[in-house]
């Protein structure tokens, strides 16, 4: 497919909030992503599972422009976000583009990447302040509602050296929501977390699914959790969507044997 | 020959000595200054997306830093003029020295740049932050910390390299050491002094260094 057969705009009605359309990555000759097709809906809740090096977390790096795309093009609400148009049809997107396009999308890390040298309060007001322009005092107001929403306000002052893995994934949550996102990207949030410390963070996405209306895109291991909270799984396998469908389908009667290989593992090491 | 120290001729020449060292301070400091920002630039320049300056300037730097200090420092003062730019002794040597260590302290910075967690570039982009805030207030005041010892190790550097302005007579030290003793046929004393001031302040500014450091690491809460 050429780029001039992609439209510039998703038609009215058939504009989810996020849309894959025909993605490819490739690092070198290894294809990551093989031309993916996949759509989450305004407030849905989608995670993607799948074993290692399927290409799952490629798929939110893609979607927060921290990969550049080889192939088909993804569109945030109805618009292209790695593509721009020009004369008519999409070309790839420069940095002015994308600044503006993936100001829709926030993002929270596997090893959070607070900003070591500012308090929690800070590394949340510094989105809002340096980039939406927002006075400081406004700012400081959202912040400091947004850590006691992840139950961290007593923790403001201090700095990520200070916090547990727990603690600092809560702010890299409020951090990330201080952006006002309208889409939600969560990498391995939980995996480099000490097991006891794990609930404290996926109590904090569930009282998100619970209370917002976020659209979430999740890559996790705690299968659990994905079950408890997603409203749709995605299992993928060697770059593409092996299978698909709400939690309770997916987990007891998977239809590809793939599927059920990597879950009745999973099980297993639990 | 024998070793006699004139005590007297020391105390006669001891202010002339303290008078230059004032200008070996201000040459080391000058230099200095410029040697920060320029190295700044210099680092920063590599980590464009332009590849051309990108190349231009990683060639610049490693043509400066492979050649010696004191061969730019005759070439900006007497080769100058030959293209109409003329210099006195105390520009001329400012450029030169401040352009010689620009080019070491912006090999400091690149490492220091380089060793922020590339998960800093990305929490940043996923903020949506500009390049210059990213830079500014992300970037940069974590390199900051582990470059300060290797920009003390060069703060001291350029301080021990101000003698070789003397060979175009810019009056540090050094010079004012050469003056002295063949006015007086006397070279023991003065270039000894000039040992020992030298001495006198390495040592402890390279303490200070370390002091700062533990304290701007503090300071960044890091």
């Amino acid at each position: 497919m050429d780029l001039s057969d992609y439209p510039l705009e998703l038609p009215e009605g058939d504009r989810p909030m996020v849309r894959f359309m025909n993605v490819t990555k490739r690092y070198g000759t290894l294809t990551v992503l093989d031309r993916l097709d996949l759509d989450v809906a305004e407030g849905e809740m989608v995670t993607v599972i799948g074993p290692s090096g399927s290409g799952k977390t490629t798929v939110l790096r893609m979607l927060m422009t921290l990969e550049t795309i080889n192939g088909g093009v993804i569109y945030v609400d109805g618009k292209p976000l790695t593509h721009m148009e020009k004369g008519g049809k999409l070309v790839p997107a420069n940095e002015r583009y994308l600044r503006k396009a993936r100001s829709s999308i926030g993002m929270c890390f596997q090893h959070f990447n607070l900003f070591p040298h500012m308090t929690a309060l800070q590394n949340c007001m510094e989105g809002p302040v340096q980039v939406l322009g927002m006075s400081k005092s406004e700012a400081r107001a959202r912040s400091e509602e947004l850590l006691e929403m992840v139950g961290m306000i007593d923790k403001k002052d201090q700095h990520p050296s200070r916090l547990s893995g727990g603690q600092q994934q809560r702010v890299a949550i409020a951090r990330a929501l201080a952006m006002r996102p309208k889409v939600m990207l969560f990498d391995e949030v939980t995996s480099a977390l000490d097991p006891e410390v794990i609930g404290e963070v996926t109590n904090v996405i569930r009282q998100l699914v619970a209370e917002h209306n976020l659209t979430m895109l999740m890559v996790t291991h705690q299968m659990g959790f994905a079950r408890d909270i997603s409203d749709r799984i995605c299992f993928f396998y060697q770059g593409k969507i092996e299978e698909e469908g709400p939690p309770e389908q997916l987990f007891e009667t998977p239809q590809k044997e793939r599927t059920q290989q990597f879950l009745s593992a999973v099980k297993d090491a639990g | 020959m024998r070793f006699d120290w004139d005590w007297e001729f020391t105390f006669e020449i001891l202010p002339r000595l303290l008078a230059a060292t004032v200008n070996t301070l201000i040459a080391a400091g000058l230099g200095y200054a410029i040697a920060v920002v320029l190295g700044l630039v210099f680092a920063l320049a590599q980590r464009t997306p332009v590849r051309s300056l990108t190349f231009t300037v990683r060639e610049v730097v490693e043509f400066i830093r492979s050649t010696p200090l004191v061969l730019q420092i005759f070439f900006v003062f007497y080769v100058g003029p030959q293209f109409g730019v003329r210099l006195s002794p105390w520009t001329a040597g400012m450029i030169a020295i401040g352009l010689h260590y620009s080019a070491y302290l912006s090999e400091v910075y690149r490492g220091g740049i380089e060793a922020v967690p590339k998960g800093q570039w990305e929490a940043c982009r996923a903020l949506n932050m500009s390049t210059r805030d990213t830079y500014l207030r992300i970037v940069i005041p974590q390199a900051l910390p582990p470059s300060i010892a290797g920009m003390g190790n060069y703060l001291v550097g350029i301080f021990k390299d101000t003698p070789m302005l003397s060979v175009i007579g810019v009056a540090e030290l050094l010079h004012t050491a050469n003056a002295i003793g063949s006015e007086n046929y006397r070279f023991l004393e003065p270039y000894t002094l000039v040992g020992i001031i030298f001495l006198a302040i390495s040592l402890p500014a390279a303490g200070f260094v370390r002091l700062f450091e533990a304290r701007v690491r503090r300071k960044l809460g890091l």
